[in-house]
């Protein structure tokens, strides 16, 4: 099996953050942690060749390092591409996380990286490639290699993919039916029994817990606040033109309604499961309080309204996809100068 | 549903007048759907003028 290796500019041995601008380089064979990958890929296996990028540069350019990964990968006849272990390393596990999704996609050649669940790459790929969990200490490359060379040889030779557990990758937030010989019943009972005992057992639906978030500070001065209203009831204008589902939206929007002192039943709808639509759609500002806050604009108690609502489906949305819609939202509310927001929920 | 928000972790929560319609009530007059509304929003208003959390 032929593997081509993505590194970074301090892996490659170039040099650390003062040179994390370095350019893309293609380099024969196996450089710096690629030596003991090649080690452990054995007889019939071997690194062909390795990119090296700087991290900034990767991260500014994730684009056309893609597409220079993708041409390397097919010029070198690889079957196999893995990048990292990038560990904590935020902009490493970003361009690792995107190499290996677009190499995955474009190509159809198997990919795997590695990291620490808290890196930032994981949730931006976690769905699209295959990660395997590194924890956050670089005396993890060892074990961290062998479990990428194991599963990038499964998943080249097409073989069965365990589950996350047992191949070691982080979950990729999906479910699979299988068939197991005890009925639900019977595992629960499995279960509570272990746990009265005092032994380890493992959820087959494990709850995420929500992390505590600090308070933000309170706005000063409301008189000079720009204001914006964002919701998760699904209001969209008529026509739904960012296709939101009825749930489990991975999609937003940001809707204008610039000179606009309230807004018409005739331009919007929802998408919504979960909920009677029909008094949001009667009058929206059941739901998005535009013609409140203009009044409220109009006679002083608020600086601005921001001219245009965001919104989401917030129906049945998993965690980690609701805080990358969430994050999202808040880098448009603050590219857009927006002091502080009212969320209507339904 | 101000329990899951609270639950979530969501600081600054504000009791809307249902599920269906968070900023108003269809079985309300306008003019009394209107001074709801505006009452719900100036809540959330000084809850975003206050220091620390407000819960509903």
């Amino acid at each position: 099996m032929r593997v081509v290796h993505y590194i970074n500019q301090f892996f490659g041995g170039i040099g650390g953050e003062e040179l994390a601008d370095a350019p893309l380089e293609v380099r024969p064979g196996p450089v710096g942690p690629g030596r003991l990958l090649d080690q452990l890929l054995g007889e019939d296996s071997k690194v062909v060749s390795t990119i090296v990028c700087g991290d900034n540069l990767a991260a500014e350019n994730l684009e056309k390092v893609a597409a220079a990964v993708i041409s390397e990968v097919k010029a070198s006849g690889a079957d196999l591409l893995l990048a990292g272990p990038c560990f904590q390393a935020g902009r490493y596990g970003t361009a690792a996380g995107a190499v290996c999704s677009v190499v995955q996609e474009e190509l159809g050649i198997s990919a795997v990286t590695a990291m620490s669940v808290e890196n930032p790459g994981v949730d931006l790929y976690r769905a699209s490639a295959y990660i395997i969990d590194s924890g956050d200490n670089v005396s993890r490359m060892q074990p961290t290699l062998a479990a990428m060379v194991r599963l990038g040889k499964k998943l080249s030779a097409g073989e069965k993919i365990g589950r996350p557990t047992d191949e070691g990758y982080i979950p990729q937030g999906t479910l699979k039916s299988e068939f197991v010989e005890k009925s639900a019943a019977s595992r629960l009972a499995g279960m509570l029994l272990a746990k009265m005992r005092g032994e380890s057992f493992e959820a087959e639906v494990p709850i995420q817990a929500a992390e505590p978030v600090p308070v933000p500070p309170a706005v000063p001065d409301l008189s000079q606040a720009k204001v914006a209203l964002v919701t998760d009831g699904g209001l969209v204008p008529k026509g739904n033109p960012h296709q939101f589902p009825l749930a489990f939206s991975r999609v937003w929007g940001a809707y204008s309604f610039a000179g606009e002192n309230a807004l018409s039943p005739y331009d919007y709808e929802v998408s919504h499961g979960g909920y009677d639509n029909r008094h949001v759609e009667q009058d929206p500002h059941r739901l998005v309080p535009v013609d409140t806050l203009r009044e409220m604009e109009r006679d002083g108690d608020i600086g601005k309204l921001h001219e245009e609502f965001l919104s989401t489906t917030g129906n049945g949305n998993p965690l980690a996809n609701s805080r990358r819609i969430g994050r999202e939202m808040a880098q448009r509310l603050k590219d857009s100068g927006v002091d502080t927001v009212v969320l209507t929920s339904t | 549903m101000t329990p899951v928000a609270m639950a979530l972790g969501s600081n600054r929560v504000i009791r809307g007048r249902g599920i269906v319609y968070p900023t108003g009530d269809s079985d309300l007059p306008p003019n009394e759907e209107r001074d709801l509304r505006r009452h719900i929003v100036q809540q959330a208003l000084t809850a975003l003028t206050t220091e620390g959390r407000t819960e509903a």
